[in-house]
């Protein structure tokens, strides 16, 4: 018998053991990325076998944020790929002005580099003071360094190359105070901001939105996940709504992709149908 | 008993890594019955350049990798910048965007450990040019899962440093110049019967 298929064994027991014990589901991700963040997280834990970090999560329900943030590993960057920051600029905050509010979801916000980009947007679109964005993980450490909008300084020259390339108008600089080694980004990028937990799992529709953002993160979703995530965000979109996912992303595999149709194919930027 | 056709040929190129692609890639045999997929490390942010820079040398169909599609016998396949590149077990391609490894994304171990686990025994892994180690523990995964390893001879490598790491580590079943490579690729995944070679 191969060792991967003794490790497949233990990678379902562990997802078992998760989803029994707490809930927590991802018998749906896809298994190739899935299998790689569990052995990381066994090796994390000092665990020689998969099936040990079962046992110690089990019986040390305190690890579990620790467990669900070594899960999800989220990496972002400020205005990654700017020519979608540049076609969400063009193409899509000039039709949304005509709405007397507006409403963003982000879901999968991680550390939060992607909504701040959203906000200063926003903000140079003259829209920030009608919006409301919507920030949502399922990863509670993640929404906690989200929240505090704090970033590492080495990272700011390629954010700022990113924001200068996306069409950003003024320096990314007047966003943010530089502290030794950090980044903080101004506060003001956060009144109209919720961060909230939300499992796109297993959590249902909590606002009516204009915009949606989810880039990269269904691409750790088997395609019956994808798609139930897909519908989610249907029946959160108005009518006309858009949706931007990561832009090498594909949806063809999923029924509820009907009720999208691409405005930006490059940017993977949709349109909702109606129904 | 023989040991299984490859279906898969898995490639990593690092630096210098375009010049011998184009050179691999020129000698394959059009009718090639495996599919063959390349991590190659750029600093570009759109592979599709690098395709077309290929393909003008390859007989082959050469494109960047789709997420979700399923890959097909004689076509090439490239990973996009940026992203990891997987294999799922159900040989469909998978994407991630986890943290880079070894300054790398996309990576050669992830390609080849996810590849070996996909098709074992009938994956056949290629480790070429390069200025680092990545390929080098994906190669060992290859090979602990019967799969055929087959690194550049380190005198023929425009850079070394990659194809040495990846013997020191895994070993190698065949370790060739460039034109040697393509000439085995092409007799272990040629066409089946040879009597239907119509050059014959």
């Amino acid at each position: 018998m191969f060792r991967s298929s003794i490790e497949d064994i233990e990678i379902e027991l562990f997802v078992h053991a998760l989803k029994r014990r707490f809930g927590h589901d991802f018998s749906n991700y896809a298994p190739a990325s899935l299998k790689r963040r569990v052995r990381l997280l066994a090796r994390q834990f000092k665990c020689d076998h998969i099936s040990d970090l079962a046992s110690k999560v089990l019986h040390n329900p305190q690890l579990l944020p620790d467990v669900i943030a070594g899960l999800s590993v989220p990496v972002s960057e400020m205005f990654r790929d700017p020519p979608v920051f540049r076609a969400l600029r063009d193409e899509v905050l000039p039709r949304l002005a005509s709405y007397p509010e507006i409403n963003i979801w982000q879901a999968g916000c991680a550390f939060g580099q992607e909504v701040y980009s959203l906000a200063i947007l926003l903000k140079e679109a003259g829209l920030y003071e009608r919006s409301h964005i919507y920030a949502t993980d399922f990863n509670d450490v993640a929404l906690a360094r989200a929240q505090e909008g704090i970033f590492a300084a080495r990272d700011a020259k390629l954010y700022s190359r990113n924001y200068q390339e996306g069409g950003g108008t003024r320096s990314l600089s007047d966003y943010y105070h530089a502290r030794y080694e950090f980044i903080k980004m101004d506060e003001s990028l956060k009144e109209r901001i919720t961060f909230a937990n939300h499992n796109l799992v297993c959590d249902s529709v909590f606002c009516e939105a204009h915009l949606i953002i989810c880039r990269n993160v269904l691409i750790y979703f088997n395609d019956e996940l994808q798609d139930h995530v897909l519908k989610l965000f249907s029946d959160s979109l108005v009518r006309g709504g858009y949706l931007c996912i990561g832009n090498r992303e594909n949806i063809q595999f999923s029924a509820s992709a009907t009720d999208f149709m691409a405005i930006d194919r490059q940017s993977r930027i949709y349109r909702r149908m109606p129904h | 008993m023989d040991s299984p056709r490859p279906t898969c040929i898995v490639i990593g190129a690092s630096a210098g890594g375009i010049g011998a692609l184009r050179i691999l890639l020129s000698r394959m045999d059009p009718r090639l019955c495996a599919m063959i997929v390349i991590v190659s490390h750029t600093g570009s942010t759109d592979m599709r350049n690098f395709c077309d820079v290929l393909a003008e040398q390859s007989a082959l169909p050469i494109e960047e990798a789709c997420e979700r599609t399923r890959p097909q016998p004689g076509h090439v396949y490239v990973a996009p910048s940026g992203y990891h590149l997987l294999f799922e077990p159900d040989g469909r391609f998978g994407f991630s965007v986890d943290s880079k490894i070894g300054f790398s994304r996309p990576s050669i171990d992830v390609l080849f450990e996810s590849a070996a686990e996909a098709f074992g025994p009938t994956l056949a892994a290629i480790v070429l040019t390069g200025a680092n180690s990545d390929g080098a523990a994906g190669l060992l995964r290859v090979r602990e899962l019967g799969g055929l390893a087959i690194v550049q001879d380190p005198d023929d490598a425009e850079i070394d440093t990659m194809p040495r790491a990846a013997l020191e580590l895994a070993g190698a079943d065949h370790c060739l110049d460039l034109r040697s490579m393509a000439t085995l690729v092409n007799s272990l995944c040629g066409p089946r019967d040879e009597s239907e070679d119509p050059l014959r």
